[in-house]
């Protein structure tokens, strides 16, 4: 039953490239019992077919800027071996609170949103959270 | 040629930088190339679409070095994944509509409040 609810809450943040990834990870290590690599494993996994059903809506609405995409994938590619490597080599235990850390410094951005940033009509340079105003 | 080039290197780094992060902790990359992508002039839901397909073609690598590695818990995937599709529809479909500052902070408070019970643990 909590699958239902963790997949589905999974698969509309992860469409929303808001974080989804967390929340399975997070429902897996800390209340399922699994592993912080296994979980990693899982993670990806999910993540692939959710990812190709949001890509399709996406692509219909037209919100995939591609120039961008080229620009950044060669250097990601690249990144996900070198990660995917690393992780390879440093204990679980370890990996573990480099991730909680991780989703603290995350978590704080997410705290620190501001309303500029939801606007649909971002100029350059101006989506930085104006924190203190 | 000098900007072309510059522009070019940049992307590669911060790719780089996003790519290896979420190799690392097997999620998390996309979260860290939205405000990339924003930064570089595209509006908060092109970056965010955008995110999920720089990611995909990320996590296809990513996946396929764990499964060589450690293998991957198919099943254990698959529990998810149906009802995760549903939710990608449903959260596609919402991205173009909402985008509330309380989502993100709620969404925030709750993963610190995990982050921190995983450090302690």
């Amino acid at each position: 039953m909590m699958n239902i609810i963790v997949g589905f809450l999974t698969g509309v943040v992860a469409s929303m490239g808001l974080g989804g990834g967390f929340v399975l990870m997070i429902w897996l290590t800390m209340f399922s019992d699994v592993g912080q690599k296994e979980a990693q494993g899982i993670n990806l996994l999910f993540f692939l077919p959710i990812a190709l059903v949001s890509l399709v809506l996406h692509i219909k609405g037209g919100l995939i800027d591609k120039s961008l995409l080229k620009k950044y994938l060669l250097g990601g590619v690249l990144g996900a071996v070198i990660g995917a490597l690393a992780m390879q080599v440093v204990a679980s235990e370890l990996l573990r609170k480099l991730f909680a850390a991780f989703l603290i410094v995350f978590g704080i951005r997410e705290l620190l949103t501001s309303d500029k940033k939801d606007e649909p009509q971002n100029e350059k340079g101006t989506t930085k959270p104006d924190i203190g105003t | 040629m000098q900007i072309i080039k510059t522009v070019m290197i940049m992307g590669f780094l911060k790719g780089l930088f996003c790519g290896a992060l979420n190799g690392f902790f097997g999620s998390g990359g996309g979260v860290v190339a939205v405000p990339l992508f924003e930064r570089d002039g595209c509006t908060a839901q092109q970056a965010h679409a955008t995110s999920v397909a720089f990611i995909f073609v990320l996590s296809l690598v990513t996946t396929l070095f764990y499964w060589m590695n450690n293998g991957i818990d198919f099943a254990a995937s698959w529990d998810y994944i149906p009802w995760g599709a549903a939710g990608a529809v449903t959260g596609a479909l919402l991205l173009r509509k909402i985008s509330s500052v309380w989502l993100h902070r709620i969404f925030g408070l709750l993963i610190i409040a995990a982050a921190v019970r995983m450090l302690m643990s």
